[in-house]
């Protein structure tokens, strides 16, 4: 009994089922559209995250005490819990009341379970990157907006044409991480069946019986899209801080 | 009454308090200023200098007092600041030209902006008060690519570019290498001869001296001592005064 558990303990850790990726020939495909699932739903996250996120940070240092608490509820609430029960909330609460049309996104993707995830991405993203525009918008020197004012400018005024441009600058390397940690998250994705990267994986384990092979390249594959885009943000980063102290 | 219509500045009892009343930056300060008059605030730093002046375009709201400009009292509630502010133009230490403007569009901006002046009406201007300080040539470069002196010259120029009636400069050749600080100060005397009303915070005291009508000396919050430049410098009542005057002549 005892050898016989000890035997298949080693036998089902070897190497060999780790790195099994027999799989492949036949799901090839299906892992490319995952692929392609997590880019597009990470990105889109992070670009409908935006608007709403550019809202919140000005709120944030609005002057008035109910503008800034509503802005900093929402923001502390979507990052103080945990993404995956947004998602549910969202998926069961909301969109059960929301019928989203069916239809096929890119030609591949199911438009009635994309759209609510989207959307909980794209809500949890936006209390991120709010903090990434606050910081990048008290960051520009304060001189700035008294020079603006100075002239007359309005608050409004100075904040679209002065402030802001120089924020934009300052964010955009945060706003590239977010998309990366944005691939990495939209893995929760997978318990509403979107068929991203994980679910890819978990539907080939289940069908092949290959246990850990597809999660292996599952990791192999997350990690091949954010450790070097990572890199080239730090890089792009140190050069922009150089070229700003010229 | 009618007396703050006399003046184009008038400051009546002003006190701005910091960090809940902890610091008073300005303690009950009056100052009347003639159209066409250049005043030097003088003082060590820390005596609220620069509250006083930010005060006078409200960049800081005085925690009481009044301010009026040329009759129209600047902190009553119903005032429209922004119009105001266009009138008064302001130049910094650090000048806070926009950095992702050139020259030129730094200099234009606002009076298009705020529809004084056509994009072409706002350049054509613009080209004629950089030749007056000398840096026509520097209309297409971004603020980077300009030194200290530069950088302070273009900044009086995006201010006057607003037609200001007044202008208000906070110490503006205190960040400069010592090299340019006379091409900066060139400027400014140009600007008094012609005729404009001038409150310069400076720790020039030669320039003070020469161009302005009037001493302000101000020490912790106060102002302590007005004068001519003959009376603050060379007769000052305040004990306060002449301590300061010693030290830096
Ligand atoms: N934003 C601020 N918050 C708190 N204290 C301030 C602020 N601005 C100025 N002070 C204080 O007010 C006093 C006067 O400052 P300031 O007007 O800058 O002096 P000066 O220009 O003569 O050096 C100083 O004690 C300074 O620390
Ligand atoms: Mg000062």
């Amino acid at each position: 009994m005892f050898w016989d558990w000890w035997q298949n303990l080693f036998v089902d850790m070897s190497s060999i089922n780790f790195f099994n990726f027999s799989f492949l020939p036949r799901y090839g495909y299906a892992v490319i559209q995952g692929v392609e699932y997590t880019l597009i739903l990470s990105v889109i996250s992070v670009l409908l995250a935006v608007l709403p996120a550019l809202m919140l940070a000005m709120m944030r240092i609005s002057r008035h005490k109910t503008v800034r608490c509503l802005s900093g509820a929402y923001i502390a609430a979507f990052r103080s819990t945990p993404i995956l029960v947004q998602l549910m909330i969202i998926y069961y609460g909301v969109f059960s009341v929301i019928r989203v049309p069916k239809f096929l996104i890119f030609g591949f993707i199911d438009s009635t379970r994309f759209i609510p995830g989207v959307v909980a991405l794209a809500l949890n993203s936006s209390a991120y990157v709010a903090e990434i525009f606050r910081a990048g918008i008290l960051a520009v020197d304060s001189g700035q907006m008294e020079a603006a004012r100075s002239l007359g400018l309005s608050q409004a005024q100075s904040m679209r044409l002065v402030i802001l441009p120089q924020a934009v600058k300052n964010v955009l390397p945060a706003l590239a991480n977010e998309v990366i940690t944005m691939v990495k998250e939209s893995s929760v994705c997978m318990v509403l069946g979107m068929a991203e990267i994980m679910f890819t994986a978990q539907t080939i384990g289940g069908s092949t019986y290959i246990s850990i092979g597809p999660y292996m390249l599952a990791a192999f594959i997350y990690f091949a899209i954010t450790y070097p885009t990572s890199k080239v943000i730090e890089r792009v980063e140190r050069r922009m801080r150089r070229g700003d102290k010229q | 009454m009618g007396t703050n219509n006399d003046y184009i500045i008038y400051v009546e009892n002003i006190v701005k308090k910091y960090d809940n009343g902890r610091t008073v930056a300005l303690d009950h300060c009056d100052l009347k200023i003639n159209q066409g008059q250049v005043v030097a605030i003088i003082g060590s730093s820390g005596s609220g200098k620069s509250t006083m002046l930010r005060s006078l375009n409200l960049l800081e709201m005085p925690t009481s007092g009044k301010i009026f400009f040329k009759g129209t009292e600047l902190t009553s509630k119903k005032i429209d600041v922004d119009s105001h502010r266009q009138k008064m133009g302001m130049v910094f230490q650090h000048f806070n030209l926009f950095p992702h403007m050139t020259v030129l569009e730094n200099i234009t901006m606002a009076p298009v902006i705020l529809k004084i002046q056509t994009k072409q009406e706002a350049e054509k201007s613009a080209m004629k008060l950089l030749e007056r300080v000398g840096l026509t040539e520097k209309a297409n470069v971004y603020p980077n690519m300009l030194s200290g002196g530069q950088k302070q010259r273009i900044a009086i120029v995006r201010a006057l570019a607003m037609e200001p009636e007044v202008m208000l400069f906070d110490e503006p050749t205190s960040a400069l290498d010592p090299e340019m600080v006379g091409e900066v100060l060139d400027v400014m005397k140009e600007l008094a001869a012609d005729g404009m009303t001038m409150i310069v915070v400076t720790h020039e005291m030669g320039f003070a001296r020469e161009v302005a009508d009037e001493i302000v000396f101000m020490s912790e919050g106060r102002i302590i001592e007005k004068g001519t430049p003959k009376q603050i410098f060379e007769n000052p009542k305040n004990q306060r005064t002449k301590n300061f005057i010693d030290k830096v002549l």
